[in-house]
């Protein structure tokens, strides 16, 4: 069973699935708006902003000094999907950016040209930069923002892992070594909020943001492993889009822990009852790298209508900073578990896109996976130069049916929706051979 | 080990140029091979900077792997389409048989050479990892991070000589590099002070020898060419002095700057500024690594690639230009380099500000037409000696 109607069969269960399914993105929809209303009106409170990044976004911290945190890939997203993200790349090309930086970079460049203008609202300028170095590109940009703002810039710098599985742990010298300049950088980064905002750090307001975020990281673990479900409760690439925006947007915060509370109780309802997406699950499937923004209807589509559900994605993984691990703070030690914490968690970030072949193989047998889609962007190298190779390491570990199509998560120039198309229908014919070839040989069948 | 280098003290020091030059494009790096062949083992490493001095101390080569202007026919097949080529091409030399490492070491430069060390470990067997040097440079931290990932990097590299280094073989690898450095500097200056003495492209044979010999015998090179370059009989032209900036990572042909030496006298440049990041000698104390990694924040130049609040690049290289008392920049990047294509914007707005001209373009290492780039160049210094 996969639809919703199917299921219900008396009154109540058919009132508590109303006001169950379906919440997550409404609600989702609803807070975000809220989100982009509060900042566009900060100004006028006299609140200040903080331009931060996903990978690492030291909310918590920021919510101890009330300082919003923006983020652009946020707004990039939201100015691709609402199909005027070419205006903006255009402005700052104009400016002088080649065609091949990356599309966030631009959008957010022609968005601070012309004074913050976006369709969720008016994003504010910045009163700090703070970022990590889980993208070598939020550096470059946050130096844009220095060159145009004059503002306080910090790089939390975040020893990633040196080499495939090479992790280390609390107790290792290696691993010390790593935390203590994470400490170090933390307490840099509070005495920066210090003077950028006027006011004294508040230990207990960054313990009760921790608080919530344990509860978001808890519930975001729970998420991803409730898509082992047959058939799958949400999709990971079009829900999972809306998941991410609330885990960076409200990272930290009560309405994100109620939120994703519910959301999770949403989901577990689903699978209890085998309430899947609105589509019909015939494949299983993950998908590797940033979704095709500029057609993102169109995108899921392609893959929709030929049965293809995304039951999990390293989008989910490095973009809501490593929540995948549902690591939770030590509300004693707040200070030394927010460096261990942002070490561990951010090092899995980056873990998920330079070395996530073995995330994938192993994430093939429990969640069913039929085939993976690996959807390298021309804008973003952090994620997408590894992918070929990681797609060759996969097929040579398992059987499983790849698909390797390029595009980009911004610029329209790049993605070709035809082409996109039969790269997606080839994949499609071929995983049904698969899947008839193997039916008439009794060879073992992937759960979908 | 054996020497590496033929003979070249009978020859002109033009003669022992092109012997460098036919090395530096090479592609089958004779010798690093040379070195192999002897029985000594290989770290190769990736733009930009690299501790070379803790691979030397350990008897081993280190090898700065730069690309090479090849064609990527097993390379091009791991990586998707949107990237620079020496990523390609690095891999290449490894699949291919034409360069064998026993360690491969890259750095969070960049968004893809964080992603070479994985794609290195996935189809080699060798140790193939990331040294994370310090991105915050402005952290008070910082050195003291670096000189525990120093001492990461130390016991890998121990694992992989079969011997332990000791602090004497450290500071003694100290004194070969500080020499190396200091010879690098002072060919510098003959192209900043003299520039008719020593082309761009010239000077560059000499310089990136020194990534694929070992440091002795690039010091002996420098020390033999040095004086015999200062005795050179060329005379001072009326061309424009010009600083060229975009070869901190992927290297552009030589034909490029050859192209651009035949118009001007290139003063200064970031080409391979690895090897010449730190700009002075590192004091040679009872903690090299220590000081090694004071050294790597403190006494450095400046790239696209590090963000350090002390040096703006765009202001860095106003400096740079008025250092070497230049009339004009060429700033370049290679093809889908970001970090590169980012800078071009301060850069030139930097420029623009100051009224400093400058000719933009991108390069590639495997180019191969400069036709439109000569005339594009030879009409932008023409303009500027006419103006």
């Amino acid at each position: 069973m996969s639809s919703t109607s199917q299921l219900v069969h008396d009154a109540p269960a058919e009132k508590r699935a109303a006001s169950i399914i379906g919440r997550g993105n409404k609600e989702g929809n609803r807070l975000f708006r809220e989100w982009y209303q509060e900042l566009t009106t900060a100004p006028e409170r006299k609140e200040h902003s903080a331009y931060v990044f996903v990978m690492g976004s030291l909310a918590e911290i920021m919510r101890s000094f009330d300082i919003h945190t923006i983020f652009p890939e946020v707004n990039g997203l939201q100015q691709a999907v609402r199909h005027v993200a070419d205006d903006y790349i255009a402005t700052a090309e104009d400016y002088g950016f080649s065609a091949d930086v990356c599309g966030y970079v631009k959008a957010d460049v022609g968005l601070q040209l012309r004074g913050g203008d976006h369709p969720m609202g008016k994003i504010p300028p910045p009163s700090l930069s703070v970022y990590t170095n889980a993208c070598n590109t939020y550096i470059k940009w946050a130096e844009i923002w220095e060159r145009m703002y004059h503002i306080p810039t910090f790089t939390l710098d975040v020893p990633g892992t040196r080499a495939a599985g090479r992790l280390t742990w609390p107790g290792q010298v290696d691993f010390e070594n790593d935390r203590n300049y994470v400490a170090g950088q933390i307490n840099e980064v509070i005495q920066l909020c210090e003077q950028v905002t006027g006011k004294r750090f508040d230990i207990d307001k960054l313990r009760q943001a921790m608080s919530y975020t344990n509860t978001m990281s808890r519930k975001w673990k729970r998420l991803l492993e409730l898509n082992k479900s047959s058939p799958a409760v949400y999709n990971a690439v079009t829900d999972g889009t809306v998941f991410l925006g609330m885990m960076n947007g409200y990272r930290g915060r009560p309405e994100g822990a109620k939120y994703f509370t519910d959301l999770v109780e949403e989901m577990e309802y689903k699978a209890a009852n085998g309430i899947g997406t609105p589509f019909e699950e015939k494949y299983r499937l993950a998908f590797v790298g940033v979704p095709c923004y500029p057609i993102f209807r169109r995108f899921s589509e392609m893959f929709t209508e030929w049965g293809g559900s995304f039951v999990g994605s390293s989008y989910l993984w490095f973009a809501s900073g490593g929540a995948n691990l549902g690591y939770e703070y030590d509300l004693d030690h707040p200070l030394e578990s927010l460096a261990e914490g942002l070490l561990v968690t951010v090092r899995d970030s980056m873990d998920s896109m330079f070395f996530s072949d073995k995330n994938l193989i192993d994430m093939i047998e429990p969640y069913g996976i039929d085939g993976v889609v690996y959807h390298p962007v021309k804008s973003c190298r952090t994620v997408s130069t590894g992918l070929a190779d990681n797609r060759r390491a996969v097929m040579e570990a398992t059987d499983v049916a790849t698909l390797f199509m390029e595009s980009d998560h911004m610029d329209k120039r790049v993605v070709s929706e035809a082409q996109l198309k039969n790269r997606v229908d080839a994949f499609f014919e071929g995983l049904a051979t698969r899947k008839h070839r193997r039916a008439s040989t009794g060879a073992p069948q992937a759960r979908a | 080990m054996p020497r590496v280098l033929d003979a070249y003290e009978s020859m002109s020091v033009d003669e022992a140029i092109g012997m460098c030059r036919d090395l530096v494009e090479d592609p089958d790096f004779p010798t690093v091979k040379a070195w192999r062949d002897a029985g000594g083992k290989v770290v190769g490493h990736f733009q930009v900077y690299f501790p070379e001095e803790i691979v030397h101390a350990a008897g081993m080569l280190p090898f700065k792997v730069r690309g090479a202007p090849v064609e990527a026919r097993q390379g091009e097949s791991h990586f998707g389409s949107y990237l620079c080529s020496i990523l390609k091409t690095s891999l290449e030399l490894a699949l291919s048989g034409r360069v064998t490492l026993d360690m491969f070491v890259s750095h969070p430069i960049c968004d893809s050479a964080r992603n070479l060390a994985a794609v290195f470990g996935r189809n080699f067997d060798y140790p193939c990892e990331i040294l994370y040097l310090p991105q915050n440079a402005n952290s008070a931290h910082a050195s003291t991070y670096l000189r525990g990932e120093y001492a990461r990097l130390t016991r890998e590299v121990e694992a992989i000589a079969g011997r332990s280094i000791t602090t004497e073989q450290l500071r003694a690898s100290l004194g070969v590099f500080n020499e190396n450095r200091r010879l690098l500097r002072e060919l510098y200056e003959i192209k900043r002070d003299t520039p008719w003495l020593l082309s761009v492209d010239k000077a560059y044979c000499l310089v990136a020898v020194g990534g694929m010999i070992p440091r002795e015998e690039h010091n002996q090179l420098l020390a033999w060419a040095i004086p015999q370059i200062r005795k050179g009989s060329a005379t001072p032209q009326d061309r424009m002095r010009l600083v060229f900036a975009g070869g901190f990572c992927e290297q552009p042909p030589l034909d490029l700057l050859h192209t651009i030496a035949q118009f001007s006298y290139v003063v200064d440049d970031d080409l391979l500024i690895g090897l010449r990041w730190i700009t002075q000698d590192i004091p040679v104390g009872e903690d090299p690594l220590g000081d090694m990694a004071e050294a790597y924040l403190e006494s450095s130049s400046y790239s696209p690639v590090q963000h350090d609040l002390r040096k703006p690049k765009e202001q860095m290289l106003l400096e740079q230009i008025k250092a070497a008392n230049a009339g004009a920049a060429i700033i370049t990047a290679a093809k889908m380099c970001e970090p590169g294509l980012d800078e071009v914007v301060a850069y030139t707005k930097a420029l623009d500000d100051e009224s400093i001209p400058y000719f933009v373009s991108e390069f590639e290492e495997r180019m191969t037409n400069f036709d439109s780039l000569q005339i594009q160049l030879e009409t932008f210094i023409e303009n500027l000696l006419f103006a």
